[in-house]
């Protein structure tokens, strides 16, 4: 089938796509500091004029979802799939 | 008031009505048929009141009609279309008829222009949409069933309560928005009923329960109907009540950090609903009828309703044919599934993609609306605080789920791997569709647009600096996700969440009241032996012989009788009990709202 010939590929090529993607990150925060490509006339706040703040909010917001999470569920949260059993 | 007005919940309660009498050959027919016909008929409406009735001292408003009910009511029926034909292979004829009796409720409540109409439909959805839960059939659906109802239950008490203290003080059953500049008890009230349906924390802990194991198609319903009419009750009851907004994005943030824990993507989607609908609890905690942001905040609040409603029916979908196909939802008993079901993988993404607000796809378009009216109304707090629950709702629904069923490790048990492929054709066809229309909500931003109840919208979704800014959140948080993807690895736990109190407090309950029961029983039946019995069976000793000689004759005869109608009785009721529930308030409540609407036909 098509699609499942196109996900292999992409998988025997996972290397190269790791790559690509880290390009386009990068293209994103070039294009972020670039004035008459990403209009910042609206921005809400001073900090977002920042090239690449949505970036470091993106992966900050990221990394403390993750970690405060999952301290949370190990502080007594997360229990055995047969807690409500009687 | 014209003499001829169809009520769209009418539609779909009759076609529910007859559903059981139409012959096996016919029945995909007439399941397809009905919800066209409803959708059909919203397409239809013209602003207005119609199907008043009186009733005792009131005017009951079944048709109040305007731009908000009607965008409302138009994704709902289009969501009925998709479900059920979704779920048409499904043979169990009551669970078809619940759904639509609860699609009807929905329909009737958003169309209720009093607040007693708005009640009674508000209950019909709790009453009908349990037997989707019911119908998985195992041992703990009935009990997630159970409480479902009891909490629904509770939620609809504190909404009467709420519509009473309201009708005392102002004399008034009109379905308006509430005062919320002068809350009084009423008011409180009727909110605590309406964000108990929106699954408000600590109120919201009934949705991950029941929607997790509820059938996999009584999902697919379920995540469209109760939530969003509960946000449309806000939208018309409570606009600009202002503790809606920290509500709003408690809640956003809330489900996000539950979703990481989540082991079941069933359950994991429920806490994303929770998510999602606080943009909207917040986008109607702006709202305001006569400043631009408060209008850009309502208009929000639809449109995120109208596209969530859309993609988390096509989530539900996908995962719902997983559970389907393989019998399994959990992450930690899946995995590597992209050869066996590829279609189903393409489709979750799209609905991961739509929900995470992806350029192009719906979420972009309606999502943004809200954040924009937060950072608008200089609440930056909750502006970046929706914003960091949409890094969290690409990291779960966009990249978590996907993952974890489709790639990564396979923990597959070789039936579940034996049974895995892509499912019917119905199902098929139904994630393609409510696909599509995910994409074509976030490419051709007027279709949605122009439903919106304030017009006209000057809102532009697609500007250069709106458009960096969700790529770099959203693209960074896939790299998050790449760097900490260990961390992610599901666990095979469950998450305590507020309803281990009244799970365990019912338990609790129950042991402290067993001491005292028993006591009681014991004592009761004591005092019976001694006072009833002795007196009773000197009468006994005297009916006794008359008994012996007139009256045997004749009740052996009436004996033979009885023993015969037992047995039919006992083969009629052999069938579980909730499906004779079912029939008993299908037929009840068809029965009301017939003999009510009719009479607004032949007035």
């Amino acid at each position: 089938m098509m699609l499942v010939r196109w996900i292999e590929w992409l998988r025997a090529h996972l290397r190269a796509v790791v790559r690509v993607g880290y390009g386009v990150l990068a293209l994103l925060v070039v294009a972020d500091a670039l004035p008459w490509l990403v209009d910042k006339s609206h921005a809400h706040t001073a900090a977002e004029r920042l090239p690449g703040f949505w970036s470091v909010f993106g992966f900050a917001a990221c990394t403390i979802i993750i970690f405060l999470s999952k301290w949370y569920g190990h502080a007594g949260i997360m229990r055995g799939e047969d807690y409500y059993d009687e | 008031m014209s003499s001829f007005w169809v009520h769209p919940a009418l539609v779909m309660l009759a076609g529910a009505a007859v559903l059981p009498l139409v012959p096996a050959r016919a029945r995909r027919g007439w399941l397809l048929l009905v919800p066209v016909l409803a959708f059909v008929r919203t397409l239809g409406l013209e602003p207005g009141t119609y199907g008043e009735v009186r009733f005792l001292d009131w005017t009951l408003t079944f048709g109040r009609v305007d731009r908000l009910s009607l965008v409302f009511g138009y994704i709902m029926t289009l969501m009925a279309v998709l479900a059920t034909l979704y779920g048409l292979h499904v043979r169990r004829v009551g669970e078809h008829v619940a759904a639509w009796v609860y699609v009807g409720g929905s329909l009737g409540a958003i169309y209720a222009g009093d607040w007693l109409t708005l009640f009674g439909f508000w209950e019909l959805m709790a009453l009908s949409s349990v037997f989707l839960i019911w119908y998985r059939g195992r041992p703990e659906s009935l009990g997630a069933g159970y409480r479902y109802l009891l909490v629904h239950m509770a939620g609809g008490v504190a909404l009467l309560a709420g519509i009473v203290l309201q009708y005392h003080a102002t004399r008034d059953l009109a379905f308006v928005a509430l005062d919320v500049n002068a809350p009084t008890a009423a008011t409180y009230l009727v909110m605590l009923g309406f964000i108990l349906n929106a699954a408000v924390p600590p109120l919201h802990a009934w949705l991950p329960d029941a929607y997790g194991e509820a059938t996999f198609n009584g999902s697919v319903f379920l995540c469209a109907f109760t939530t969003k009419t509960a946000v449309y009750a806000l939208a018309r009851g409570l606009p600009g009540l202002d503790l809606l907004v920290p509500l709003g994005v408690i809640m956003a943030v809330y489900g996000v950090v539950y979703a990481v824990l989540e082991n079941d993507s069933r359950r994991l989607l429920a806490y994303h609903i929770v998510s999602q609908v606080g943009y909207m609890v917040a986008g109607v905690g702006l709202a305001d009828p006569d400043t631009p942001v408060g209008q850009l905040a309502l208009n929000g609040a639809c449109a995120h309703a109208f596209a969530h409603i859309l993609y988390k029916g096509l989530l539900f979908m996908g995962t719902g044919a997983v559970l389907h196909m393989t019998g399994e939802s959990r992450f930690t008993r899946l995995g590597g599934l992209y050869p066996k079901m590829p279609w189903t993988f393409l489709f979750t993404l799209i609905g991961g993609l739509s929900i995470s607000a992806f350029p192009l796809f719906s979420g972009f378009i309606s999502k943004s609306m809200i954040v924009a009216a937060s950072f608008e109304d200089h609440r930056l707090w909750a502006g970046f605080g929706l914003m960091l629950a949409s890094a969290g709702t690409f990291l779960h629904t966009g990249l978590k789920v996907p993952y974890f069923i489709w790639f990564g490790e396979n923990h597959c048990a070789p039936a579940v791997w034996e049974r895995a492929r892509d499912p019917g054709w119905n199902m098929n066809l139904a994630m393609l569709l409510t696909a599509i229309l995910c994409v074509f909500i976030g490419c051709y931003t007027p279709y949605l647009y122009a439903m919106l109840p304030y017009q006209p919208v000057t809102y532009q979704p697609y500007t250069s600096y709106h458009v960096a800014e969700t790529l770099q959140v959203l693209l960074f948080t896939a790299l998050g996700f790449y760097v900490f993807l260990k961390k992610l690895t599901p666990e095979p736990t469950i998450s305590l969440d507020t309803d281990w109190f009244y799970r365990m407090g019912g338990r609790a309950f129950l042991r402290l009241a067993r001491g005292p029961v028993n006591a009681l029983d014991a004592w009761w039946g004591e005092l019976y032996r001694r006072v009833g019995l002795e007196g009773l069976m000197r009468r006994a000793r005297a009916a006794g012989w008359f008994d012996q000689r007139v009256i045997d004759g004749a009740v052996d005869g009436l004996a033979a009788a009885v023993r015969a109608g037992g047995e039919r009785l006992r083969a009629l009721q052999r069938g579980p009990v909730q499906e004779s529930l079912l029939l008993a308030l299908g037929v009840t409540v068809v029965a009301l709202l017939g003999v009510v609407l009719v009479r607004v036909f032949l007035p």
